[in-house]
């Protein structure tokens, strides 16, 4: 049995007193949700915290899907098998539903949540994939209240997130418009095991033309990386094999992937290509009712 | 799960109500494992007892310049703090491997494995044990690792093994077999050639519980009892002895309920040896629990073998000879742990199941800084690698020869009326019958039909794969005259007592860590005695209520510890016969036995049951002149040869051409274990040695970056299979029964395990058969398929 180093631990019982915990205690402390990464990485000694402050007793209050007319609104706490089950959200953006298909197992998505999927900020993350291609935004709390930042700048650098010492990412939006649909492409070496590399894709559909399309990567570069050259890229164009591979030349050229245990540079620039292919011919497919 | 026979169906194979003797019947031992209540070593909980942490290496090779204690002894909880220099003042800083080398319990010189024990703490809890570890503090002087196998002989490379005298290089040993100059011969005259590098990568048993012990030495009457999680305890406790000091009568040794061994638990671990020395100094019982990390670092690794395969052949397909060079990877100390005359293990059967006229082995083994061990992973002995091996290369000269594999192999089988089969190599096989089971397969798998469905899918651009394994084992060591581990005869022992109201209890040497022995054993006493196996107690685990022998491992169990059992209920039941004749009040030759009872010749109503007889045993009244009150006997059984089961298996598997991505869409395995004692565990056997050989083909591997670091300590970063990756295994047998094994048993634990990987491999690299791969190394990861496809396949080491 691994076991973790000391800590004192809290529980806190609203957003605000989690915010006055943290800001009492600086960076010695570390918000705790699901704990499904956290907590391998203290038994395994490689993060050391003073303080856990437990947030799950705020599953009600931040863990909601609310559908708006232009918008989805998903709180933090939100656990990854309730984004799985959610027949609306599948019909919204079935991404969510191909993606939490492949996310580790049942025992972590009956825990992780997507506010701690976001801020463990792993390049191979499959939400923050997700989230990338979806064009969401984080809403960030603190003492001073809100603020509302993009995938972009949310995520700084491999486990960095903009989310400051006393701040909680509270709630995740997405945009809604009409006539898109969304997919996600995973390959992993084993069941629940972290990507090799995958890609999501979204894409709106005007009249039989492509008006907008985005992709998102994961694992193949510092953090999860939108591509704004494929939506450059794909709006206008007629949706078809050649535009795809368009789009996956891109992705291939753009990303930055590195040798690992996981799978050879070439052959993730490669997957980074057939992925973006898949994802964009099977988002389509769906905008025109043809698949799922 | 299908199973299917190839042979007649008796009347017991299918029979779950049958009361006696061989057969489906559910194991005895599930209902305490279904409810958690099981008994693993670190359910041991004593009064006092204390909790040991081990201090590890972080890098793989430095010099020890200092180690300063005082910090984690000032730790309130801390009892005590041990490092290898206070071990060295004892004369225990070293210990014997099972290979005749040694290895440090301590690191008192330098470390060469990361990972290896450096100071262990003992505390009153495991976090305090576990925290005072960061409070010592040692200074490494760091040293150049060796981590490549293939430069560790040059001249340059670093001497990890400078504790041996004299020794100015990283050779382990050379070992040879086979004739060179006849094989030289062979090979010069073929037809047809075929050679190619086949590397077996360094894999690790994962067993699901770690390895552990807790050490109680009681300083009143000076007994050691050390619950531990070995394969092995009797061979353990003399070796302790031995090695400590101790007295043999003053050590108990007892392995409980074991949570998988696969040879991860054959060995003796510096662990072990640090939680006795815990208690000896504390005076309290000291326990110590691996965590996974630990597990998968430093305990015994298997495989890691690079070997050159070299096949001779004529135009037509008559292999002529085989012939390999193999560079062993050892890692920092030799702990194989293999019958002393075998330091390859059991290699030597790399000829396979075929009729060849010339064989030879070449094998070089070194020293690198990584961890010990090298016989695990229910290899049989290093038969793991010799099957994969012979397989490859197999189809390798079927890929040349344009010609079918299953053909192929058909053609070079060693024939039915060739057994007792001596191969050029020396090994005599027992018995088998190799083209039924072959027939079999083909048939259950619709071989044919698979071959038209490739044609049409190669034809559109898909690729599909059919692989084939066909495997000979040489298991159940083993014969006095040839096979001892230190000294110690791999003969087993066995006793069997009947009550006086006919229930009874045998007492086993060998270990169970799932296999099943409480129900296996129980039923071949059940067989030959007529007790039901529900009346029939199994014991095995304890050396104090147990007979000597030499554990579980290498499939031994069933062709040695059960032919004992055999044995010496037949030994019982001689000596029940002789009291019927008394109560039948006939001569001990006119009667009859007939399982249960034996009844007067000619007359079935007069009949005791072996109930009665023993009752009578035990009972008043006289018994016929010359024979002993009670029932029971018991018996040290040394085999006179190994057992040879043999397995036909084929995988198809379908890869996704964009991704490279392998799915296993069937597996169909036939077995001929000789008699088939459980069918159901004998199936659940071969179930889960499917899947490990699915997870070795496909993504397990222990990898090491150039600075030595291990790759593999978690199982985020070492996988092992899931049952989404494994298809629905289709299962069938045949019955060919060793010739003197008394029940005609042979063993099956590990066939799976080694038949499989090949069989998972030649069926990827037909898929590619397109793309002109002839060979590809496992683990065959997406990522390393999609290398093959491009023409250029890295070997993973």
């Amino acid at each position: 049995m691994q076991v973790p180093a000391p800590f004192e631990y809290e529980r806190a019982g609203s957003v605000d007193e989690a915010i006055g915990v943290l800001d009492r205690l600086g960076d010695t402390a570390r918000l705790i949700a699901g704990g499904h990464s956290l907590l391998p990485m203290m038994k395994l000694r490689l993060a050391n915290f003073e303080y856990l402050v437990d947030i799950n007793d705020l599953a009600d209050e931040l863990g909601f899907i609310v559908f708006e007319p232009d918008r989805v609104r998903i709180g933090a706490m939100t656990r990854h098998r309730e984004l799985l089950e959610s027949a609306e959200l599948a019909r919204a953006f079935p991404i969510f539903q191909d993606a939490e298909k492949v996310i580790a197992d049942p025992v972590v998505r009956n825990r992780g949540t997507l506010g701690g999927s976001l801020c463990q900020a792993d390049p191979s993350e499959d939400l923050s994939a997700v989230c990338t291609t979806l064009g969401a935004s984080c809403v960030i709390r603190g003492r001073d209240g809100e603020r509302v930042v993009t995938m972009e700048e949310f995520h700084r650098g491999p486990y960095e997130t903009a989310v400051g010492d006393a701040e909680i990412l509270t709630e995740v939006r997405f945009p809604v418009h009409p006539s898109g649909s969304s997919a996600y492409e995973k390959v992993e070496r084993r069941a629940g095991d972290w990507a090799v590399v995958s890609a999501g894709a979204a894409v709106w559909l005007e009249g039989g033309v492509i008006s907008d399309a985005r992709v998102g990567l994961a694992a193949v570069g510092p953090n999860t990386t939108g591509l704004p050259e494929i939506s450059q890229t794909l709006r206008g164009a007629t949706p078809s094999e050649e535009a795809y591979a368009r789009a996956g030349d891109i992705a291939a050229r753009s990303c930055d992937p590195a040798s690992d245990h996981r799978g050879s540079a070439e052959y993730k620039r490669h997957l980074a290509k057939e992925l973006t292919v898949r994802a964009l011919r099977r988002s389509v497919a769906r905008v025109n009712g043809e698949e799922d | 799960m299908t199973t299917v026979a190839g042979s007649p169906v008796t009347a017991f194979e299918n029979n779950d109500q049958k009361p006696v003797g061989h057969g489906r019947m559910l194991r005895k031992e599930d209902p305490r494992f279904v409810r958690g209540r099981g008994r693993y070593v670190d359910d041991v909980q004593l009064p006092g007892m204390l909790h040991l942490a081990i201090l590890r290496a972080p890098m793989a090779h430095a010099r020890i310049v200092s180690v300063d204690t005082s910090l984690a002894e000032a730790h309130p909880k801390v009892k005590l703090v041990v490092t290898g220099a206070m071990l060295a003042e004892k004369g225990l800083a070293w210990m014997p491997t099972l290979s005749n080398d040694v290895q440090a319990v301590l690191a008192t010189d330098k470390v060469r494995f990361q990972g290896q024990e450096v100071a262990f703490v003992v505390a009153e809890d495991r976090y305090a044990a576990r925290d005072a570890l960061e409070l010592i503090d040692v200074e490494y002087e760091m040293l150049d690792p060796v981590v490549d196998v293939r430069t560790a002989l040059d001249p340059s490379a670093p001497v990890i093994r400078d504790d041996l005298d004299g020794k100015t290089d990283n050779h382990c040993f050379d070992w040879e077999t086979g004739d060179a100059e006849a094989t030289e011969d062979v090979f010069a005259k073929a037809d047809v050639v075929v050679s190619d590098d086949i590397v077996y990568p360094r894999v690790h048993p994962a067993p699901m519980e770690t390895c552990g012990s807790v050490a109680d030495f009681d300083a009143v009457d000076g007994k050691l009892t050390l619950w531990s999680t070995t394969q092995a305890p009797h061979a353990h406790r003399t070796l302790y002895a031995i090695v400590a000091g101790l007295p043999e009568h003053k050590i108990r040794v007892i392995s409980p309920d074991i949570g998988g061994g696969f040879g991860n638990k054959v060995p003796i671990y510096p662990g072990y040896v640090c939680s006795v020395v815990g208690s000896l100094l504390t005076g309290k019982p000291v326990k110590w629990m691996e965590d996974r990390s630990e597990n998968l670092t430093s305990t015994g690794f298997a495989r890691d073998y690079v070997m050159r395969g070299e096949i001779a052949a004529t135009r037509d397909g008559k292999i002529l000879g085989i012939r390999t060079n193999v560079l062993a990877d050892h890692g920092a100390f030799n702990g194989t742990a293999a019958p002393v005359k075998y330091p390859a293990g059991f290699f030597g059967v790399f000829t396979g199941s075929y009729d060849i006229e010339a064989a030879y082995c070449k094998m070089t083994a070194v020293y690198t800084n990584k961890a010990p061990g090298g016989v695990a992973y229910a290899c049989s002995f290093r038969i793991t690698e010799a099957v994969y091996l012979v397989e490859r290369i197999v189809d390798c000269l079927a890929y040349e020869l344009d010609m079918d594999p299953a053909e192929l192999r058909l053609r070079n089988f060693i024939k039915p009326e060739q057994f007792p089969y001596t191969s050029k190599t020396g090994w005599v096989y027992d018995s088998g019958d190799y083209e039924p089971t072959m027939r079999l397969s083909m048939e259950l798998a619709g071989y044919d039909e698979l071959r038209r469905e490739q044609e049409e899918k190669r034809a559109r651009g898909e690729l599909m794969g059919i692989g084939i394994s066909f495997f000979t084992e040489a298991v159940g060591a083993g014969p006095r005259k040839d096979m001892d581990i230190l000294g110690l005869g791999m003969a087993d022992g066995c006793e069997l007592r009947v009550h006086p109201t006919g229930k009874a209890v045998v007492r086993l040497s060998v270990q169970t860590q799932g296999q099943g022995h409480e129900t296996t054993f129980a039923q071949i006493v059940s067989e030959e005695t007529g007790i039901p196996p529900s009346d029939i107690d199994v014991v095995h685990g304890d050396t104090d209520q147990t007979p000597f022998g030499l554990g579980t491992y290498g499939s031994r169990s069933t062709p040695v510890s059960g032919a004992a059992a055999a044995l010496v209920a037949r030994k019982v039941r001689d000596k029940a016969r002789l009291i019927a004749s008394g109560m039948l009040e006939v001569p001990a030759t006119d009667i009859e036995w007939t399982k249960g009872s034996f009844h007067v010749k000619g007359d079935p109503s007069a009949s005791v049951t072996i109930q009665d007889i023993a009752m009578k045993a035990h009972g008043a009244g006289d018994l016929p002149e010359g024979i002993e009150g009670g029932l029971e006997a018991q018996i040290c059984y040394n085999p006179e040869n190994l057992t040879y089961p043999h397995g036909a298996y084929i995988c198809v598997v379908d890869i996704d051409p964009g991704t490279a991505r392998v799915t296993v869409r069937r597996f169909v395995a036939v077995d001929d274990c000789g008699t088939r004692i459980n069918p159901m565990i004998i199936e659940g056997q071969v179930h889960g040695g499917l899947t490990d050989g699915v997870g070795m083909a496909l993504m397990e591997m222990i990898a090491f970056d150039e600075d030595g670091n291990c790759l593999g300590g978690s199982l985020m970063d070492y996988l092992i299979p899931t049952a989404l990756e494994v298809p629905d295994w289709e299962t069938g047998f045949t019955v060919t029964p060793s010739p003197h094994h008394p029940i005609g048993a042979k063993g099956v634990g590990e066939s799976a395990t080694v038949g499989s990987p090949p069989a998972v491999v030649n069926a990827v690299v037909d898929a590619l058969k397109p793309f002109g791969v002839r060979h590809a190394d496992m683990p065959l990861t997406p990522s390393r398929v999609w290398e093959a496809m491009q023409g250029r396949p890295m070997p993973p080491i």
